[in-house]
């Protein structure tokens, strides 16, 4: 049924969906919308589910991290330092193998305190095991939930799925949402089988200490399972477009990109402004396309050089960056470039960091400048006064 | 007719950082005022204070009063504090912080600083919710009553904060209300006088939304029951268990003397024979260029 609603809503309403056991969350601005609709409809009886708004996000990551391993479905939501600080507990939560699904509202991280849109929080935690997507908005939010779920209690895969979505952009912002029905969800997404869990007749031990014999095999296995998850996530995908119809990408998906001697790449909602700019630069004549990545984690690097080998340039335009080295997403690229005879021209720009507009004017700058010749981590739109 | 004291001026980013963010009505602006005014009566100098705050309304506070200010994460602002206290000893430290900063994302450094006994001063702004955020039910949101993420009634139990600082090993608790604002300052004062971990607690209003979802009115009268419900120590006892059915007690309910953490420090490094932290100072080149 389509309902003109926030996205946070959305999610929440993918959330029931999915039927959860136990929803854990402590309030952070732009995240909080999320789980107070849904703590209104556990109070409701409309999802069966146990609520708690615990003391921290420590705590919150540590719930769901619990009820995942005595087999519930679990679900936690949050952002910036409320990620940050479940930290210790999401690489845990990894290590565990337990497909538990957080939505992540992006949002930078402090200082200087922000509240506003980024990645760096998302990129802070991408070396911890968990698969990431990002939606674009807030319908592919909506169904990135049941795919979510889906993907990650696929028993061979048994990992963690974070679902990022832009905080504000998306989470604040009211739009027509196809919301899915209970019996249609109930047919895309089976009931919760943990391949393993805390079972008195069957007992098992979680989180034991792997001394230097073993601990080594275990990341191995936690890489193996991240990487065999990539045909399981483009399955989930073509899963979802055969029964619902919609079609977001698999890892990643591309945007008038045939002929294209220029390729935009990005993550999140910023795909949307990126693709009208993409429509105008093409009215004018310019051979410009797009490239999403949806799949940060594992990341779809071979699928993004096929993507990317009939091109002259690429443009990153990345929402976060290693301080003190450089764009992440760039250098994944050029690193799954390197492996391929594919040598495009890369260029590497920061935008919108902390929140700041990316209207569709900057983008035709970044494409000029990338036009005229080859550019290297460029903040886009910064104060240069301020920083002389 | 009366004219306001601008004595507070001194202490404030007035022409810097106002209009403040808080809601028309809301009790932490009466708060700070109180703080400012007890710190006037001390007459101390703002170079000598170094205020810490968290995250959320209370931790504004740390954006418009004129002393050296940390702006922290959520919930660290007595860790960090405890880290500007070990540097400067010297210093009064001053954390601001609400219910949910202090004692649920917080609560670990809480009993931890009053297990210390450290020498902070922390102002405890208890509005019952996450005002910042929405409303949420937070560690002393009362049973059965509303939240954002409550929409039926909290079931868990608020803490109740004078036992959790005793019990944890403070020096001194007093609680007032923002209807109680002189009370408040003087409380405030003693609170800055002690030596120790020191907690004033402050009973204040989010109508805004903890009032709005518990129907309990207007800022106005929500001060006002304030008024009615709180019964001062000093009288408590001379009142029967029916007579304080539903009341809560304000006024200095913890004074006690057990040595400080600084000194304690300073002590153990004279038995051993080593530079205290006061010669330190004076002799280190770097701790004098960071000075100048």
């Amino acid at each position: 049924m389509r309902k003109f609603i926030e996205g946070s809503m959305a999610v929440a309403e993918a959330v029931k969906l999915c039927r959860p056991h136990v929803i854990s969350a402590y309030p952070i601005t732009p995240q909080t919308h999320i789980v107070e609709h849904l703590s209104q409809m556990v109070a409701d009886g409309e999802v069966n589910a146990q609520f708690i708004n615990v003391e921290s996000e420590f705590g919150a990551a540590s719930v769901v991290l619990g009820a995942s391993a005595a087999g519930g479905r679990a679900f936690s939501a949050t952002t910036s330092q409320g990620l940050l600080l479940m930290g210790e507990v999401i690489f845990n939560i990894a290590g565990l193998r337990l497909p538990v699904v957080i939505t992540v509202a992006n949002r930078s991280i402090s200082a200087p305190i922000n509240i506003w849109n980024d990645h760096s929080d998302a990129m802070a935690i991408r070396d911890a095991g968990w698969i990431m997507l990002f939606a674009e908005d807030n319908q592919e939010a909506h169904d990135m939930h049941l795919q979510a779920y889906k993907i990650g209690e696929t028993p061979e895969i048994s990992l963690p799925v974070m679902i990022n979505m832009d905080g504000f952009i998306l989470t604040h912002a009211f739009e027509g949402v196809d919301v899915i029905s209970q019996e249609e969800a109930d047919s895309f997404l089976p009931p919760f089988k943990p391949a393993v869990h805390l079972d008195v007749k069957n007992p098992v031990t979680m989180g034991v200490l792997a001394e230097p014999q073993w601990y080594m095999e275990a990341r191995c296995r936690m890489q193996e399972a991240l990487y065999e998850s990539r045909p399981v996530i483009k399955q989930a995908a073509r899963d979802f477009k055969g029964k619902f119809g919609r079609w977001y990408g698999d890892v990643i998906d591309t945007y008038r990109i045939d002929g294209a001697e220029t390729v935009f790449v990005a993550m999140g909602s910023l795909i949307g402004t990126l693709k009208d700019a993409v429509d105008d630069l093409r009215g004018k004549g310019e051979k410009v396309g797009l490239l999403k990545i949806r799949c940060f984690r594992p990341f779809p690097g071979q699928e993004i050089a096929e993507a990317l080998k009939n091109t002259r340039r690429v443009a990153i335009m990345e929402k976060a960056f290693s301080l003190g080295a450089s764009g992440i997403l760039g250098d994944e690229i050029k690193a799954a470039l390197y492996a391929t005879p594919y040598r495009p021209e890369i260029s590497t720009f920061f935008i919108g960091l902390g929140g700041r507009d990316i209207p569709k004017s900057s983008i035709v700058n970044v494409y000029n400048q990338v036009k005229a010749k080859q550019q290297n981590n460029v903040f886009v739109d910064l104060k240069t006064e301020l920083v002389k | 007719m009366a004219v306001p004291s601008t004595i507070i001026y001194q202490y404030l980013r007035s022409k810097k950082k106002f209009p403040h963010v808080w809601c028309p009505g809301c009790g932490i602006g009466i708060t700070m005022g109180a703080l400012l005014r007890a710190l006037a009566d001390l007459e101390v100098d703002k170079n000598d204070v170094a205020m810490v705050a968290g995250i959320g309304c209370t931790g504004r506070m740390s954006v418009y009063c004129d002393f050296h200010t940390l702006h922290t994460t959520h919930g660290r602002a007595l860790a960090f504090a405890t880290g500007v206290k070990l540097a400067k000893p010297n210093m009064r430290v001053i954390a601001v912080s609400g219910d949910g900063d202090a004692l649920a994302i917080g609560g670990n450094h809480f009993i931890h600083a009053a297990r210390r006994n450290i020498d902070i001063t922390l102002i405890l702004v208890n509005n019952k919710t996450y005002g910042m955020t929405g409303g949420q039910y937070s560690p002393t949101t009362p049973s059965g009553k509303f939240g954002s993420t409550a929409p039926y009634g909290n079931v868990e139990y608020p803490f109740d904060v004078f036992e959790l600082a005793k019990g944890a090993g403070a020096n001194y608790f007093a609680r007032g209300t923002v209807y109680h604002a002189t009370l408040l300052q003087v409380l405030m004062k003693k609170a800055l006088e002690k030596k120790g971990f020191s907690v004033v607690e402050v009973i204040s209003n989010c109508h805004t939304l903890y009032g709005r979802l518990n129907r309990e009115g207007s800022a106005v009268k929500m001060i006002e029951w304030m008024n009615e419900n709180a019964v001062n120590v000093k009288v408590a006892s001379k009142k029967t268990p029916e007579e304080l059915e539903g009341k809560f007690l304000i006024g200095e309910m913890l004074n006690i003397d057990r040595p400080e953490y600084c000194e304690r420090y300073e002590q153990l490094i004279e038995r051993l024979g080593g530079k205290s932290k006061a010669q330190n100072e004076a002799r280190s080149p770097q701790h004098e260029a960071v000075e100048q």
